[in-house]
């Protein structure tokens, strides 16, 4: 597994009201594989979203680098190529979306990089399919639920052809079923198309699914690790701020009235079996 | 003292092609001193039900009352008791305009012609209740905060117009895990020592479950649950899977449970409680 993103201590400074620095990012090192899912926790403020624009050039390291695929993130030349490999899905669903027909919409990535109409129709098809939307094509976004839009708009980052999906928050604004949908097509299209995820919630549930997660506090990596190795440490995520997915603190608690239960236990199914063999 | 609402409907785009009723008969009273929880599927009348409870929208047939006065009449006292429900919409940070934080907390109580003095003590008020620190963020700009901070002043600027009732539509998305257990905790804390009533709509099943006494589930713009949440939750899972609504996770775990034959009491809301059930039900085994 090559590495798609790596990330070599960066620092990013924002200037804040009345000439204040604010470090956003502080030394940051990390490396995602191609093909990796990989999920970031941590609280508002911890420097997720800052680090999500650095994936796509959005933001330029104040000192450090960021390499894309090879690419650097600071070189103005490199920068068309990376925002065509590297997909960004927001959070708030209405925010990105620009045109008044999905399809529309799902062409607009696309249509900007000058690729030929005929492709065009092609790949805004196969988009609609790979999300599951082929049925709205013709449908005016605004009337869809939050769900559905958010898998419009990865539907629009798959027509141009990127095989990294950058998603802030996409689940923040959904329903429980809107967040489903998202969720699982993300994982579908890791899965079957190899596609580099990176994935950063709020939602614990969401972050056990990755194959790694990485936890941030104020502007630097504090935890990384696979979802076992992090969720089982309850008492140092809950000092950050963070939740447990429910079976990892039920394990915890079992443990302090004092019964047998292995550590790593993230899922439901492994405690009931635990609990009752 | 309550909020009531008299067989209400409300259509959208009455009279076009696409006319759709959004909430259908609503029978309802919301009791001052509850905490009613209010959960549906995405598109199930919550939010336009809410909208009713301080008139922001009328019904296109029925009645509404806030503490015996209907409120669509016309003249002071209606206007008044409209004026005693304080709504917090989601992302409400949106909302915020003033310069400083200060400004635009006590936007809400000049409007109603609290004065200066009064205006001042209640911004204090509602900056405490929302756990930031008045000197350190009265005079500060509300658009430099971080997502958590803007909310809650956002928030703030509610609860300093004194409201009787507060509603909350979906005060804590998008807030990380510590930032929503603060807004809720606090959110508690003054239904606690107040005793305001509150009215709390959330797709979060957990914390309905945990703070509510009064929960309500909503499909198809109608009633279709209403009753304490541990009931709901417990003994009404089928209705609420028709309904689009996640049963909270800690009562799927404690199904799981059950299904492996342990015998525990599994109406229970938090994880501390229900970890001690399954230890004693373990140790009994």
């Amino acid at each position: 597994m090559g590495e798609f993103i790596t990330v070599k201590d960066m620092c990013h400074t924002y200037l804040a009201h009345e000439g204040e620095e604010v470090q956003a990012l502080d030394h940051i090192n990390i490396a995602i594989g191609k093909g990796e899912f990989v999920a970031i926790i941590g609280t508002n403020g911890s420097g997720k979203s800052t680090l999500a624009k650095h994936l796509n050039a959005l933001l330029i390291p104040s000192s450090g680098q960021c390499l894309i695929d090879g690419m650097d993130t600071k070189e103005q030349e490199n920068v068309w190529k990376i925002r065509q490999s590297v997909g960004m899905v927001f959070q708030n669903p209405d925010n990105q979306i620009v045109a008044t027909l999905v399809e529309e919409d799902v062409a607009f990535g696309p249509e900007n990089l000058g690729v030929a109409p005929k492709e065009i129709r092609n790949r805004v098809t196969e988009a609609l399919k790979d999300v599951g939307m082929e049925d709205y094509r013709q449908h005016s976004p605004h009337l869809l639920s939050g769900g559905q839009k958010q898998r419009v708009a990865i539907a629009g980052v798959l027509a141009m052809r990127s095989n990294c999906l950058v998603l802030d928050e996409p689940t923040a604004m959904l329903d429980p079923q809107g967040r489903q949908e998202v969720l699982s097509t993300v994982l579908r299209l890791h899965r079957e198309q190899n596609i580099t995820v990176v994935y950063i919630t709020h939602f614990m549930e969401e972050a056990v699914a990755a194959d790694r997660v990485i936890v941030m506090e104020q502007g630097k990596v504090v935890m990384e690790g696979v979802p076992k190795t992090i969720f089982s440490q309850v008492n140092r995520l809950k000092e950050l701020g963070l939740d447990v997915p429910v079976a990892a603190e039920f394990a915890y608690r079992l443990r302090q009235l004092t019964m047998k239960i292995p550590e790593d236990i993230i899922t439901d199914t492994e405690l009931v079996v635990a609990v009752c063999p | 003292m309550s909020i009531r609402l008299q067989d209400v409907t409300y259509i959208y785009m009455s009279k076009t092609p696409y006319e759709k009723a959004a909430i259908k008969k609503i029978d309802l009273e919301i009791k001052q001193g509850e905490f009613v929880g209010i959960i549906g599927h995405t598109g199930s009348g919550k939010s336009t039900l809410v909208q009713h409870l301080n008139g922001l929208l009328k019904p296109s047939s029925g009645m509404v009352h806030i503490d015996g006065q209907n409120i669509h009449e016309k003249g002071e006292t209606a206007r008044n008791a409209k004026r005693s429900v304080g709504m917090v919409f989601q992302y409400p940070e949106h909302q915020l305009f003033e310069e400083s934080v200060y400004e635009d907390i006590a936007f809400g109580p000049r409007n109603l012609g609290v004065k200066e003095e009064e205006v001042e003590t209640r911004v204090k008020k509602a900056l405490d209740f929302v756990g930031l620190d008045f000197e350190k963020f009265a005079k500060r700009t509300p658009f430099q905060l971080s997502g958590g901070q803007m909310r809650r002043v956002a928030i703030a600027g509610v609860v300093a117009l004194d409201p009787k009732y507060l509603v909350l539509d979906e005060p804590s998305a998008g807030l990380d895990p510590r930032g929503r257990d603060e807004i809720f905790g606090q959110i508690m804390k003054l239904h606690q020592a107040t005793g305001i009533t509150v009215v709390l709509v959330s797709h979060n099943m957990e914390d309905v479950a945990r703070m509510a006494n009064r929960l309500i589930v909503m499909n198809k713009g109608e009633i279709l649950l209403d009753g304490k949440p541990k009931d709901i939750f417990c003994n009404h899972q089928a209705q609420l899977k028709e309904a689009g609504v996640d049963v909270p996770p800690l009562t799927l775990l404690m199904n799981q449970f059950k299904q492996r034959g342990l015998e525990i009491d599994s109406a229970v809301v938090d994880i501390a409680t229900a970890a001690q059930n399954v230890y004693k039900a373990v140790r009994r085994s």
